[in-house]
């Protein structure tokens, strides 16, 4: 088991080493970085708007590139939050809390320095995870038929819309939104058009890009127009010998790495639980833990390396059932999903076997992606700290833009950005109503598939809707849903201190950035 | 009473929702074939998809009616941005019709310069200036780097 695992690890390499792909990873992470460290933008937008441009080059060379976004877009937020003090990135928001006192002191540079550091273990433990855990859930996974798919699926959407941030009843009702959007278009077994509303162009459903770039670009800056201020650079004075921790700072650090890339782990195994609730819940378990839990707040290292580790092992465990059952745990991991299906790559246990390239290679590329990322942070540090000073004001039109002309590019089509605008003002008036739009983009990636094997299911029972509850692996899914629910409504009743605390968190998170996961 | 009720967000919400679910589920059941469970037709799943949104709506009603109203709460932010919403509208619509009529660098031109404009602070000046800088480069990396076919330049439909 390990040694096959490990040839086929030693397979992804030579994927990845090849030349393009080695370019199309740096591409990715250079710009994921770069976004990551700009305020007022996030990896969903930046992902949604190079999309469309990745149709062009080979499917292995535009998942290494997109996924190269979302982590590297990680590195960059947490430069965002420990000189600025501006959680830009919800993942990176409780980094703050130490971080920037940090910075006051002078100590800034070694608060990086142990981020990077605190990112590549976590990260590495996340690629660890994946290449031996993935196989093995792929072995079950194979055996699965159209109702044990359907109530995986089941289970996966509700706990992507209940355990992400913000109430669980408007998690469920987004997502149900997102999977009547995701029927738009053609009925896959009769072809009739279905709530098209008459317009051809909608015949092939609503565009993935247009879905994206309206919910988290034009709703966004709808959002956070005249609400980011220009930043205080006063502590971004950084320079290479800066980022050298001393080494008690480091001997602090080392034990609080390996607690975050712990938690961020098991946080990552559950869907919906993705880095930002990660790095929260590493913090909390620090300064629980703590001879001196009053200093946190104060400048405390650990409070710095602990969420960062926390944040990088979920952000490349997010990808273990995405990649190996087809079923993403957040909006980012849909919009990867949604790149697959375009290039024509069904998602699903049978992935691996299919194309073990664009698997074992993108593992490889998280680890080359991840070296890269070190090498990029530390010597040009000088260069993503200039970036933070680029206003919102200039940024914004910018984006807007590249939102434009992607959402276009996508089929030569200018419906499709009059349906990127409309999108986004029900998105914007969606997040009047307190509503979060990242399980709308779960639901609509997941949708088509659902119906297709819920369908199916229902055939081969002809017509027994027990048979979910029939099949034992289904009614194992089935039960873990439903104690989902009532755990919920448990906690809803019974531990209103707990709610509280719940919504002082998304408060504090809705301030920076509503709409990332 | 119902005054009361008419200022909470959920109570908003949670109709919308509603509205939403039943105007789906009447569409499905009157427009599209349901079929039978064996056979389901094209209208059987949103149907269901709609009842269920209409029922979770109801939930989210209900829970917004036996809450306590919170004064601070309000459905509008404190800070009303209609200029700077209105911009960013306008933007990519700007962008749809002086592209499709005038070419890309026409189309750019006018979204980034408007859309700029919804910010507080920015003048006709800086609006132009950023606006002019996106499209020479937006151009060039569209047109010349990715070849994507949209013209630059072109007068009529």
């Amino acid at each position: 088991m390990i040694s096959t695992a490990l040839t086929d690890l030693w397979y992804g390499f030579g994927v990845a080493l090849e030349p393009h792909n080695v370019m199309w990873c740096f591409v990715g992470v250079l710009i994921g970085n770069m976004v990551g460290v700009l305020p007022g933008m996030g990896p969903l937008a930046t992902i949604s708007i190079l999309l469309p441009l990745t149709f062009g080059i080979k499917p292995v060379g535009a998942i290494l590139m997109l996924a190269g976004v979302f982590y590297g877009a990680q590195y960059g937020g947490a430069i965002c939050s420990i000189l600025l003090n501006l959680p830009c990135h919800p993942p990176h928001a409780v980094t703050c809390l130490d971080g920037f006192p940090l910075t006051k002191q002078g100590r800034g540079g070694a608060a990086l320095g142990v981020t990077v550091i605190s990112s590549f273990v976590g990260a590495s433990w996340g690629i660890t995870e994946m290449i031996f855990l993935s196989p093995i859930l792929v072995k079950v996974a194979l055996e699965f038929g159209p109702a044990e798919i359907c109530s995986l699926m089941l289970l996966g959407l509700l706990a992507g819309s209940t355990l992400a941030r913000g109430s669980p009843l408007k998690g469920v009702a987004m997502t149900l939104l997102g999977l009547l959007i995701g029927i738009i278009g053609s009925d896959i077994d009769t072809g009739s058009p279905r709530f098209t509303f008459g317009i051809p162009n909608l015949y092939d459903g609503v565009e993935i890009v247009a879905l994206a770039l309206g919910l988290f670009g034009i709703a966004e800056f709808m959002k956070s127009v005249n609400q980011i201020n220009v930043v205080e650079t006063k502590y971004t004075k950084v320079r290479l010998s800066d980022l050298k921790p001393t080494r008690d700072e480091l001997r602090r650090s080392w034990p609080a790495m390996f607690r975050g890339t712990l938690v961020g782990s098991l946080c990552s195994l559950i869907p919906g639980t993705g880095p930002t609730i990660a790095s929260f819940i590493a913090y909390a378990t620090e300064k629980k833990i703590s001879k001196t839990p009053e200093k946190f707040g104060t400048g405390m290292i650990e409070g710095v390396a602990s969420p960062e580790a926390a944040t990088h092992s979920s952000v490349q465990g997010d990808f273990i059932p995405t990649m190996s059952l087809g079923i993403p745990g957040d909006a980012v991991m849909a919009l990867i999903l949604g790149a697959l299906l375009i290039q024509g790559i069904i998602p699903g246990p049978q992935l691996i076997r299919e194309h073990p390239d664009i698997f074992w290679g993108l593992v490889a590329s998280f680890w080359i992606g991840n070296i890269m990322l070190v090498l990029l942070n530390v010597p040009m540090i000088g260069i993503w700290v200039k970036l933070l000073a680029i206003p919102y004001k200039y940024l914004y039109p910018s984006a807007l833009f590249f939102a434009c002309i992607g959402v276009y590019s996508a089929n030569n089509d200018m419906f499709q950005v009059g349906e990127t605008v409309v999108i986004g003002l029900v998105g914007y008036i969606l997040l009047l109503l307190d509503f979060h739009p990242a399980p709308i983009l779960l639901g609509f990636v997941l949708g088509p598939r659902f119906e297709e094997n819920f369908r199916r299911a229902m055939l081969i029972s002809r017509g027994d809707i027990l048979v979910f509850l029939k099949h034992p692996i289904s009614l194992a899914f089935i039960s873990v849903s439903v104690l989902l629910i009532v755990m919920q409504v448990y906690l809803r009743l019974r531990k209103p201190k707990m709610l509280a605390d719940e919504k002082a968190l998304d408060a504090a998170i809705d301030k920076v950035a509503p709409a990332e996961p | 009473m119902f005054a009361e009720q008419l200022k909470k967000r959920d109570f908003y919400a949670g109709g919308l929702i509603v509205l939403l679910g039943v105007a789906v589920a009447l569409n499905a059941y009157n427009n599209y074939n349901l079929g039978s469970l064996t056979q389901m037709g094209p209208g059987m799943f949103p149907m269901m998809l709609g009842i269920a949104l209409t029922f979770v709506g109801l939930l989210i009603l209900g829970t917004a009616l036996v809450t306590e109203h919170d004064p601070a709460e309000t459905i509008l932010p404190e800070q009303r941005e209609w200029r700077g919403w209105a911009c960013i509208l306008a933007g990519p619509l700007l962008f749809i019709f002086l592209g499709q009529y005038l070419g890309m660098a026409a189309g750019t031109f006018g979204c980034v310069f408007v859309s700029a404009l919804g910010d507080r602070t920015a003048t006709v000046k800086s609006s132009a200036i950023l606006a002019a800088i996106v499209t020479v480069f937006g151009c060039l990396l569209f047109a010349y780097v990715l070849k994507l076919a949209f013209p630059i330049f072109k007068w009529g439909y």
